[in-house]
């Protein structure tokens, strides 16, 4: 039987879908929590680059690892520029909670 | 069963039910700790397809750097976390709803294409390793992606520091301007006067 052989191309293509799928269902679960918002943010780009590194090994194209070492890259920037926010809007509002943050609204 | 496919099955039990519990976990804290075990449980996975620079690299990128960082956060605002999760439940079935949409819709453009036996050839190691065929690749043909990443770096810590910093008006501090441009007038006065004899 095909699905316990070695892990195929489709396998991890399966896995980054499930892990995708996971990580959007848990932004609609903590719509108040800024924080676990961006650990799923987090999550969804694992899924991506688990898709990359697949696609990159089974193709035997090195690109696609680069591709990764620059979404780790701005990730990584991302993560720390958005705690910052994060950290600044508990200072000036008290509160992380996505419905206290309406201030544009007017 | 191949060994492999044991290793693959085990590690992706292991990498679901992470994230399973990230997005559904009370505690932040816990939440990020599990993120750091999908973490690894994820470069296993990269280290299973001879990606081991990058597998290394989001160890220490990430479980070393981003998720401590995390944990500073979570541990260092003081936020009333039950009050968050307080309509929890609510959000279930629609979170159900649109994970297994996305679950869906991206298991018909797989079947579609992907799950055909073709691909699943493995193929052959790379000689001389994953990271010096990533080196090679990122200092030649990528030089330049390379040197805006390092500003994008760059420009991720002047931002994060510029946002978090603040000066305290209670905290004394030394402005090395003013000490390099200070002369000796400015500390020093020199009295003339006559010497005067003592009596006796």
């Amino acid at each position: 039987m095909a699905l316990f052989e070695a892990p195929a191309l489709s396998h991890y293509l399966v896995l980054g879908a499930i892990l995708f799928a996971i990580a959007m269902a848990g932004i609609f679960l903590n719509r108040k929590n800024v924080i676990i918002l961006l650990m799923a943010i987090e999550l969804m780009l694992l899924a991506v680059n688990m898709n990359f590194i697949a696609f990159s090994s089974f193709m035997d194209d090195m690109a696609g690892q680069v591709f990764v070492f620059f979404i780790l890259t701005v990730a990584a920037a991302e993560s720390a520029i958005g705690l910052a926010i994060l950290v600044l809007l508990f200072r000036n509002v008290g509160s992380i909670n996505v419905e206290d943050i309406d201030r544009l609204k007017g | 069963m191949s060994f492999q496919a044991i290793l693959f099955y085990l590690f992706a039990a292991i990498l679901v039910f992470a994230a399973l519990r990230v997005v559904t976990t009370r505690n932040p804290v816990h939440a990020a700790l599990w993120l750091v075990l999908a973490f690894f449980t994820a470069a296993a996975h990269w280290l299973m397809l001879r990606a081991e620079f990058l597998a290394i690299a989001l160890v220490l990128v990430y479980v070393g750097a981003v998720m401590v960082l995390f944990l500073f956060v979570v541990m260092m605002l003081d936020v009333n976390f039950d009050s968050l999760r307080a309509q929890f439940r609510n959000y279930v079935p629609v979170a159900a709803a649109v994970g297994v949409l996305v679950l869906v819709e991206m298991a018909l453009v797989l079947l579609g294409s992907y799950l055909k036996p073709g691909i699943a050839a493995a193929p052959p190691p790379a000689a001389g390793g994953n990271t010096r065929a990533l080196g090679l690749l990122l200092y030649t043909d990528y030089v330049y992606a390379f040197e805006l990443a390092a500003v994008v770096l760059l420009v991720a810590i002047v931002a994060a520091i510029a946002l978090t910093h603040r000066r305290r008006r209670e905290t004394r501090y030394q402005d090395p301007g003013e000490q390099v441009k200070v002369r000796a007038g400015d500390r020093l006065r020199v009295l003339r006067m006559p010497s005067e004899k003592r009596d006796g």
